[in-house]
């Protein structure tokens, strides 16, 4: 590196020479502003980073190599965005799959490249539209789906050929899956064209989601189910979405995010590997979602410092053989929790921000969240906005021009480096444990969330994180925006809906498939293959979901203030 | 003249929602605060919200609802809590809550919504202004 400035002929000048010569004289008669400058996850940020931050162990072929070659740090494709555009796919649903569908094909047409369905609470509980506990619930949250018939309307007009749809839905993973499987037999689309992805992590959900029906071991053998008959049959589906998104929205700092969500994916591993399958037969299908939240640089080094690890994680631990067992592949959402029900406005350069460092980290998907969700879900003019924002920065930013241009910056790979060894910290941490599952029956990484997220809440509660427009800039009864209804026919119609539907499907042979269902919770028999049956006949989601829980049992959180 | 006793404040996840993050801080900020403090914990329907209540002898409900579900569940744990003679306990909350639905909650008897960026020291100043021990017996 030229040593521009540097006296001639003589020894490179150093940090602390420009900090005694140059910085602290300022300094004195200016100081610098009063406040901490840490990440928003408390990481202490230096006033400049140079070489020396590396240090003499730094090596660029171990810690970076190249795209699309291990340890996969500056991205996983050769090409990344030359070749491809990340797949602009929006987090959408309510109301009613009619509801639903149209929003989808909206959003479609207006040039994203993939679907993504928001679930309502009952269905994401297991639960159906009739259930005393779904009573005020229905297509609130996202879009009621109680049987195929449902499902078969979510989808109309859309080829399962052609289009890429992520499902987030967890409980009942495997029944939803297996309603979408129908609906592709009646479109005549072979399952091994099938792409798309399940969210399918129950074990964040006992951490930081919190939607359950059985307890985690059992859960663990519904998704090894999938595993394996993805493997066989579904070539293409991305068996589960190894999530942080959610622990860093319960709270948590950017490190537990990485720790807990990479900690969980080895317990995946482990489970599928325990299940008799080859982990080269699997991984290449695993996937990950993970949080963009507002500090720009904690987030890219984040995203990076997950796909080293995580390459490390997958050749020794596991001996994962196929390249592509080692390629951690995600989707990005930007961070729901740091949206403002005060200016909404604002909340346009929240995502753009949030939506840049995602890029710059190399997600391969990316929902950005739209201005009015400190509010309600978001109208088609919100979305369309945060819709055009990913385009905006695909087409108009230049920063899909190379990859990941900020590889070599001294601050940004002092800073992977550091948020990759206090993720392997906890990582050490959770395997003295015995492991995930260990962890979260000990309640170990719900406690870090909940005191996280406290001392996070007493630090904007004293000013000392500034959130514009509200503990700074506020303004009075600024909140006016227009907000999506969902009206209260929604229920009404469902329920009509589900009546029908269980009125006209052949009960006998229903009952017949259910018991089927049952048994094989416990000979061992794949669950997956006998779902289908159940739901090609018009099984709900409760129904299903509840045939198991004689076997599996129930879950019931202890919970952790 | 006895000293005042703690208020009792019951913290509630009703419905299916799963979002804790806001109701377990709120919690924790009031127990902090020098109040009693029952979290109910996830999944509780409005009977087992109105149940617990009134076995607690609480001076106030709070519900925590990001669901949606609000315009519903609200007015449901108050109609219960009416039915079973315990229509004092004052009924309050947070979430995500669009301007509109703060109007008609308050008119069904709601008595304050919090709303993204309320602090805790707002929820207990608030607290502390507006809910008063039940009269015993």
């Amino acid at each position: 590196m030229s040593d521009a400035g540097s006296p001639k002929g003589g020894r490179r000048r150093t940090p602390a020479a420009w900090e005694a010569e140059t910085l602290d004289p300022t300094v004195r008669k200016f100081p610098e502003r009063p406040v901490a400058f840490t990440t928003v996850s408390d990481l202490p940020i230096e006033r400049l980073y140079t070489s020396d931050d590396l240090g003499p162990e730094w090596n660029e072929s171990e810690k970076l190599g190249f795209p699309g070659e291990f340890p996969y740090t500056r991205g996983i494709h050769p090409t990344m965005y030359r070749g491809r555009f990340w797949t602009m796919r929006q987090f959408a649903g309510f109301g009613s799959a009619e509801d639903t569908n149209a929003r989808f094909r909206y959003l479609l047409e207006h040039g994203q490249t993939g679907l993504s369905t928001a679930f309502d609470l009952p269905t994401l509980m297991g639960r159906d539209s009739d259930d005393a506990l779904a009573r005020g619930e229905v297509g609130r949250e996202g879009v009621a789906i109680d049987t195929l018939a449902d499902m078969e309307i979510l989808f109309r007009g859309i080829p399962l050929d052609r289009v890429s749809t992520s499902m987030t839905i967890n409980a009942p993973a495997a029944v939803i899956f297996a309603m979408y499987l129908a609906v592709a037999e009646k479109q005549n689309v072979a399952f091994a064209q099938l792409e798309g992805t399940l969210q399918n992590d129950i074990l964040k959900e006992y951490i930081a989601q919190k939607e359950w029906i059985y307890p985690p071991r059992p859960s663990m053998r519904i998704i090894t189910d999938l595993m394996a008959f993805c493997s066989r049959h579904v070539p293409k589906w991305n068996t589960i979405s190894i999530s942080g998104y959610h622990i860093r929205e319960a709270g948590s700092t950017a490190v537990q995010e990485l720790a807990f969500t990479l900690a969980d994916g080895i317990a995946y591993v482990e489970a599928g590997q325990k299940a008799g399958l080859a982990v080269d037969d699997f991984a290449p299908r695993l996937s990950f979602f993970f949080n963009s939240h507002n500090d720009f640089f904690e987030e890219i080094a984040k995203l990076r410092a997950a796909r080293r690890i995580w390459a490390h994680v997958m050749r020794e631990r596991f001996g994962a053989k196929n390249p592509r067992s080692a390629m951690l592949r995600f989707h990005t959402q930007t961070a729901g929790c740091s949206l403002t029900a005060q200016q909404p406005l604002n909340n346009v350069a929240r995502v753009t921000v949030q939506a840049l460092a995602a890029v710059l980290g190399g997600t391969q998907s990316l929902h950005t969240d739209s201005f009015d969700e400190a509010l309600a879900l978001p109208t088609e003019t919100a979305v369309t906005v945060a819709l055009r924002t990913q385009q905006i920065l695909a087409e108009e930013s230049g920063v899909t021009n190379t990859i990941d241009p900020l590889g070599g910056s001294y601050f940004v790979e002092a800073l992977t480096d550091k948020i990759e060894r206090d993720a392997l910290a906890y990582i050490e941490r959770i395997d003295q444990m015995g492991g995930m599952i260990e962890a979260i029956e000990r309640g170990f990484p719900q406690k870090e969330i909940a005191d996280a997220s406290y001392h996070y809440q007493r630090q904007v509660d004293r000013g000392e994180k500034a959130i514009v427009g509200v503990n700074k800039y506020a303004v009075d009864g600024e909140r006016r925006t227009e907000t999506l209804k969902i009206g209260d026919d929604v229920e009404r119609a469902q329920l009509a809906r589900l009546q029908q539907v269980k009125a006209q499907r052949d009960e006998t042979r229903l009952r017949r498939d259910l018991a089927a269902l049952a048994a094989a919770a416990t000979t061992g028999e794949n669950l997956i293959p006998l779902m289908l049956a159940c739901v090609r006949n018009y099984g709900t989601v409760q129904e299903l979901s509840q045939a198991l829980v004689p076997v599996f049992g129930t879950y019931r959180e202890v919970s952790v203030l | 003249m006895g000293e005042e006793r703690k208020l009792r404040l019951l913290v509630g996840k009703v419905g299916l929602d799963g979002h804790d993050r806001g109701a377990k801080i709120i919690a924790r900020a009031l127990r902090d605060a020098g109040f009693e403090v029952i979290y109910t914990g996830l999944h509780q329907t409005p009977e087992m919200v109105v149940a617990t209540a009134i076995q607690e002898d609480v001076d106030a409900v709070s519900l925590s609802i990001l669901s949606g579900a609000h315009n519903y569940l609200f007015p449901r744990v108050i109609e219960l809590l009416r039915e079973k003679g315990a229509g004092d306990i004052a009924v309050f909350g947070g979430g995500i809550v669009p301007d509109e639905d703060i109007q008609t909650l308050k008119q069904a008897g709601v008595k304050e919504i919090f709303t993204p960026g309320a602090t805790t020291e707002s929820v207990i100043a608030w607290v502390r202004a507006n809910i008063s021990p039940r009269p015993l017996g």
